[in-house]
């Protein structure tokens, strides 16, 4: 008698990722205008951003991303002339009304920028900063324990372990930028605001920074600025097209960069702007 | 020169080299279906040995396609029309291979007594040839609307074939001293309407490009 074959059972193949992870708004932006003295740099700007997304901000030099990306945690309240209305939101709060804490806002919302700036002091130093002027810590080793935790979750710690008085200067470009990343996580905020952070890399160190980027984001919320298409297209989840103050088009980052919705934007991502 | 206007030129190339195998895959269908009509043996060798140009065409194609993905990173509609282009070379490559067999049935029935053609075998090749040309029309204007309307009639296609399908069964049955050359005629049959099928992939491939719409598998 031939052995019995059992037929074989259908296995359901894995669902496709969604194309927005979350649609709960962890900042809410509506109706923003933004003025450098006499001259608008924002326009009416309207744009929900979902909570523990990367977001890119891409467009022309000049085209307000940076400006925009500064409003969400008031970094430019400390350029003098400057003026904005409109509502930006962070978990329903208006960071804009009055006597909103401006210290606190920044300790939510950190920020990383173009160029890597670290302290000149030592390693731990520079991520131990932040955690002391707002006396977050109670103790050393628990001061040790954040530093430690930060410089993991920006992928330095295996780096700097052994080494972590030395003077941040000595560690190269890349590893700066690392640890300007674990400073700003060192206070936990919950959304990180990045302005470029790896345009002044090399591809080796720009793919670390990649790479953390995508860690990080199951923490945290982040927008990041870049002039680096691949780059949006590589890391995030949701870009937005900046032209000219004007928010053109936000779009899931795959629809983006295969059929986006508005000409202007296909103009710019394929190299056909002006 | 600006960086857009190069890979505006390289596009442009990649489309006139698609389009050149879409010729060619053309002149292959209508050389092949001239040979089995006219018995032109001749003519089906020349089908042959024109097929490695074809293959040859395909291979530029591709090394064309991933030289832009790589080099050039195409993004939005540039990027569409690339994997368009790319997923198309090999189906107008297959296209011009039912080509080679019908041209090989030829000389196999050429060889033969002349069997009758009364069936629709040209009025099918005619159609398919028909879908071909505007498939290849429509791809070069971007035309989804065309490119949906051909998709549609490959239905004449399939229904040409089931008749002859059913004529050429009910020939085997009733004078069996044919069958040999009824299955040939069969094959070439069944060559013309994976053709039609073919250029049906290829229409979806333009609303791709045109509309970035999947519709592949949609019924």
């Amino acid at each position: 008698m031939a052995p019995r074959v059992d037929v074989p059972e259908r296995r359901e193949p894995p669902s496709a990722p969604s194309e927005t992870p979350s649609t709960q708004p962890k900042i809410s932006v509506r109706d923003l205008d933004f003025f450098y003295g006499r001259t608008q740099a924002l326009h009416n700007i309207v744009l929900d951003i979902p909570e523990r997304v990367v977001m890119a901000f891409i467009g022309p030099s000049g085209c307000g991303k940076s400006t925009f990306l500064r409003t969400l945690n008031r970094m430019n309240d400390v350029i003098p002339a400057t003026r904005v209305s409109g509502k930006v939101t962070i978990d329903d709060h208006d960071i804009y009304a009055a006597g909103t804490d401006v210290v606190a806002l920044r300790r939510k919302v950190g920020m990383v920028f173009q160029k890597s700036n670290p302290f000149p002091k030592s390693i731990f130093e520079n991520v131990a900063y932040g955690l002391r002027i707002n006396r977050v810590t109670s103790s050393k080793s628990e001061l040790a324990g954040r530093v430690e935790q930060a410089l993991q979750d920006a992928a330095l710690w295996n780096e700097v372990k052994d080494r972590l008085k030395m003077s941040a200067l000595s560690l190269s470009g890349g590893q700066q930028q690392r640890l300007c990343i674990a400073r700003a996580l060192a206070i936990r905020p919950q959304i990180l605001l990045m302005d470029e952070p790896a345009s002044a890399l090399d591809p080796i160190a720009t793919s670390k920074i990649e790479e953390l980027i995508f860690d990080l984001k199951k923490q945290y919320t982040i927008v990041i600025v870049t002039h680096n298409m691949q780059q949006a297209a590589r890391v995030s989840d949701i870009t937005a097209f900046f032209l000219l103050g004007k928010l053109i088009e936000v779009n899931a980052t795959e629809k983006m960069f295969t059929a986006p919705n508005e000409k202007l934007t296909e103009d710019y991502i394929t190299g056909r702007f002006g | 020169m600006d960086l857009h206007r190069h890979l505006d030129d390289e596009l442009s190339s990649l489309r006139d080299r698609v389009l050149l195998l879409g010729g060619e895959a053309e002149l292959a269908l209508e050389r092949a279906m001239y040979a089995l009509s006219e018995r032109d043996s001749e003519v089906a060798r020349e089908v042959l040995d024109h097929d490695d140009r074809v293959d040859h065409l395909e291979v530029e194609i591709d090394r064309q396609c991933i030289d832009i993905i790589a080099l050039r990173q195409p993004a939005a509609r540039d990027l569409r029309f690339v994997i368009s282009v790319a997923k198309m070379a090999p189906v107008l490559e297959r296209i011009a291979d039912h080509a080679c067999n019908i041209a090989r049935a030829s000389i196999d029935l050429n060889n033969e007594p002349e069997l009758k053609l009364v069936f629709d075998l040209g009025k099918m090749a005619d159609h398919a040839l028909a879908m071909l040309r505007a498939a290849l029309d429509a791809f070069t204007s971007n035309d989804a609307q065309t490119a949906r309307e051909i998709i549609k009639s490959d239905t004449a296609i399939n229904d040409l074939y089931n008749h002859i399908f059913h004529r050429l069964i009910e020939l085997m049955v009733t004078e069996p001293a044919t069958a040999t050359r009824d299955a040939r005629l069969l094959f070439v049959a069944k060559h013309l309407e994976r053709i039609g099928d073919y250029v049906t992939d290829i229409c979806e491939l333009t609303v791709y490009m045109a509309e970035a719409t999947f519709i592949k598998h949609s019924n």
